[in-house]
């Protein structure tokens, strides 16, 4: 059975809907204060998952960085460890340097919670394994700073090495401006394919009766 | 001493609330504005009375943590 570790800092509110979603796909869970130091020696995948760490103050994510538990989460991710962001756990690994990047507010400035559809762009990585190239995905987005940023050289080096794993498009798969993100990224990992970011929130996506079970398949992939 | 840190979008990144107060200006009929960026300011009281010393600790902090540097700029005013 594979064991994930879900990371809680105060502010946190995806932490439990995380918890169900692995259980029910079959894993066992524990969840991680951030003033932890270590994580579970048994760790098969990390979750940063969503939420509003420490309020959003400063910068979304910017705070959370700091705390002890992300110490030990670098080592794990610089050691070949698998971690997944969801949302707010996106900005956080952006922040902390683990992904590249930042999230900025979004171009309407509005908070956008609805159900979104993504279009597949890698699955040569772990995370979208089970997706094909080009699969088009409905999962819920909820947030106000989901507009990434990358410079035209980091853009560059994402496209190059595959790392650009889901855009928000439309049903026929052309690119949609939703937050205004270059080139409607919706998610990315880094360059060894092992740290994954992403706003949209497969854990809500598990169940026809919620809307969508698309999130099955990408969550999936992690702990096969 | 007081350190004022100001922290802003880059320029070419481009910043959608400095936007929107553009637009509520141009809605106001506040004519003659170019453009609008919006920032915040971050002020610091330091035991430090070494300005030299102070400045090298706000860039070290301005860095690590008050901008993210990927799309912020910041600026550092002693008093």
């Amino acid at each position: 059975m594979k064991h994930v570790a879900i990371l809680q800092f105060p502010g946190t509110n995806c932490d439990l809907d995380t918890k169900y979603a692995f259980e029910k796909l079959g894993c066992s869970t524990t969840v991680v204060w951030h003033k932890e130091k270590t994580l579970p020696q048994n760790t098969d995948l990390v979750v940063v998952p969503g939420g509003f760490s420490y309020g959003d103050y400063l910068r979304s994510g910017a705070i959370a960085k700091f705390s002890p538990i992300m110490e030990a989460v670098k080592i794990y991710a610089n050691d070949g460890g698998k971690v997944l962001g969801i949302c707010n756990g996106f900005q956080i690994l952006t922040e902390a340097g683990l992904l590249p990047g930042a999230l900025k507010r979004n171009i309407g400035l509005h908070f956008i919670s609805k159900f979104q559809t993504l279009k597949v762009v890698n699955n040569n990585n772990d995370f979208l394994q089970k997706c094909h190239k080009d699969e088009i995905l409905n999962i819920p987005i909820a947030h106000a700073d989901g507009n990434y940023y990358i410079d035209e050289e980091g853009y560059k080096a994402l496209e190059a090495n595959d790392q650009i794993l889901v855009r928000y498009a439309n049903e026929v798969g052309e690119p949609m401006v939703v937050n205004g993100s270059v080139t409607s990224i919706a998610g990315i990992c880094n360059k060894n394919k092992n740290v994954f970011g992403l706003m949209p929130h497969p854990e809500r996506a598990l169940e026809l009766i919620l809307g969508s079970q698309d999130g099955v398949k990408m969550l999936e992939g992690l702990i096969a | 001493m007081t350190a004022i840190v100001n922290v802003f979008l880059k320029n070419g990144v481009l910043d959608p609330q400095g936007k929107a107060i553009h637009h509520a200006l141009d809605a106001m009929n506040f004519e003659g504005v170019e453009d609008v960026r919006m920032g915040k300011q971050i002020v610091l009281k330091l035991h430090s009375t070494n300005k030299e010393e102070a400045l090298k600790e706000v860039e070290k902090m301005a860095e690590e943590i008050l901008a993210n540097t990927v799309i912020e700029d910041y600026t550092i005013e002693l008093i």
